[in-house]
């Protein structure tokens, strides 16, 4: 899995950072900031929620079959 | 229950992809149809009043998922074709160009249709906002525009005025309230959102009733406020609320209120389920049956929903959250912010330019709101989540 964040669609509600603090932080402003962009496959669960749920639709994955 | 054999979903907005997409990922292989009445593909509707009516987005740009996502959830996408009944004894929709659609479920996600002003005509110059073409259409005349009357001080009036007037247009906001959002935020915070509009150069006019519009045989040129004043302008952004989108479903055999009415599960019928801005159901946590316009909502329903079609029969209590962006201040709201209740600053100041405000009733925190504090808004959240006792609040501001 590779994460691709678009900081410019990021609305800063943080519900990526709720779902995976691991992979996921903010800046001061609320921007994303991506602390791990292809995450170890325990997280993949909450790394695709963080993507469904996102508020800016700002997080898109990339899977490998 | 057993998992049915084909799940339909009517509306392809946010809410209607958010189940396509759920159930794909919960594993269900049955056959998936998503009907929109929009031409477009799912896209995302918040830019809209901000950065695609600024420029700073493209339209093009708020499409929700590229093609090719789009093609890996196996669903027939059918857009630009309304639903115009439903028969849910049948679990049948029919459309506009005269489909007939049946499934062993049923999921409404069909939204919002802007509220008029009575008499509104199509007069050129005066618009609602509610989808990409909106938008795009209201851009086009404000780019031509120099005077701007936004009618309605909630959240999509004054994120349209922010933004006309960071265009360099004059702008006027008129509303009903004392203040802006007084209805969802209570008359404090409002109160701080008046001052930033004045401090931007808004004219507000508050408290103020609209009467009508007033023009000419080519186009609109102002709004008449009771008692007889006409505020100038040559582009009218009507902004007063929407109403659900269930006229379709006039003899469905559901119940509708405001909104379309369900059980703690989203479900309106055996086999019908509502999602998003469209469903009224009860909240187990609160004790009390809601319905919630924001975007966050439609997605996290329609995950739950989803849930629900397979089997779980979970009940749906989410911890709510909007925001708005207007001008440089991001106000962010986790929970409940209900006009009545207490509020206090837990962190920074208003004279700062940011704070974090906790919202109480019933002797518990309900509501976090902050202003330009994203992360300590959301180490807030978890009071909201705990029903933290109102009388702790002293002990939790920040020192």
């Amino acid at each position: 899995m590779r994460i691709i964040v678009d900081v410019e669609k990021c609305c800063g509600a943080g519900q990526c950072v709720l779902l995976a603090p691991k992979v996921f932080d903010q800046r001061d402003d609320g921007i994303v900031v991506l602390l791990d962009e292809s995450p170890a496959p325990e997280l993949h669960k909450a790394v695709r929620e963080a993507a469904c749920v996102c508020p800016g639709a700002a997080i898109r994955l990339e899977e490998q079959a | 229950m057993t998992v049915p054999s084909g799940v339909l979903v009517v509306g392809a907005s946010v809410g209607g992809l958010a189940v396509v997409e759920s159930l794909r990922r919960d594993g269900y292989a049955g056959a998936l149809t998503l009907l929109g009445a929009e031409r477009h593909p799912p896209y995302d509707r918040p830019p809209l009043s901000k950065k695609v009516l600024s420029g700073a987005l493209e339209p093009d740009r708020t499409r929700l998922r590229p093609d090719a996502a789009l093609a890996q959830l196996n669903a027939t996408v059918l857009l630009g074709d309304p639903a115009v009944h439903l028969d849910a004894p049948a679990r049948a929709v029919v459309t506009a160009a005269g489909r007939r659609l049946t499934a062993e479920a049923i999921v409404i996600a069909t939204g919002l249709e802007p509220r008029r002003l009575p008499g509104q005509l199509p007069w050129p110059g005066v618009h609602v906002l509610r989808t990409v073409d909106d938008a795009v259409a209201l851009r086009a005349d404000l780019l031509a525009a120099t005077q701007v009357v936004v009618v309605g001080d909630g959240v999509l009036g004054t994120e349209a005025a922010a933004t006309a007037r960071g265009m360099g247009l004059t702008v006027t906001l008129v509303g009903p309230q004392a203040t802006p959002l007084a209805s969802q935020l209570g008359p404090r915070i409002g109160g701080y959102l008046a001052e930033l509009h004045a401090r931007q150069g808004v004219q507000l006019r508050l408290g103020a009733a609209v009467e009508g519009l007033v023009g000419d045989d080519q186009r609109v040129r102002g709004v008449r406020l009771a008692g007889g004043e006409v505020l100038p302008a040559d582009v009218v952004v009507v902004a007063i609320g929407s109403r659900p989108a269930i006229g379709w479903l006039a003899n469905s055999g559901l119940q509708l209120a405001d909104g379309i009415v369900c059980d703690s599960r989203c479900r309106a019928a055996e086999g019908i389920y509502a999602v998003g801005d469209v469903a009224w159901w009860h909240h187990e946590g609160l004790g009390t049956g809601l319905r919630l316009e924001n975007r966050s909502n439609a997605v996290e329903q329609g995950a739950a929903v989803a849930a629900n079609i397979l089997g779980k029969d979970r009940p749906y209590a989410p911890v709510p959250f909007f925001w708005t962006d207007q001008y440089d201040v991001k106000i962010q709201v986790h929970g409940f912010a209900t006009p009545g209740a207490e509020v206090a600053l837990v962190e920074g100041s208003p004279e700062l330019g940011q704070f974090v405000a906790l919202y109480g009733s019933g002797g518990k925190v309900t509501g976090v709101l902050g202003w330009n504090m994203v992360k300590q808004t959301r180490m807030h959240r978890q009071h909201v989540v705990e029903g933290t006792d109102w009388s702790r609040v002293d002990s939790l501001r920040a020192s």
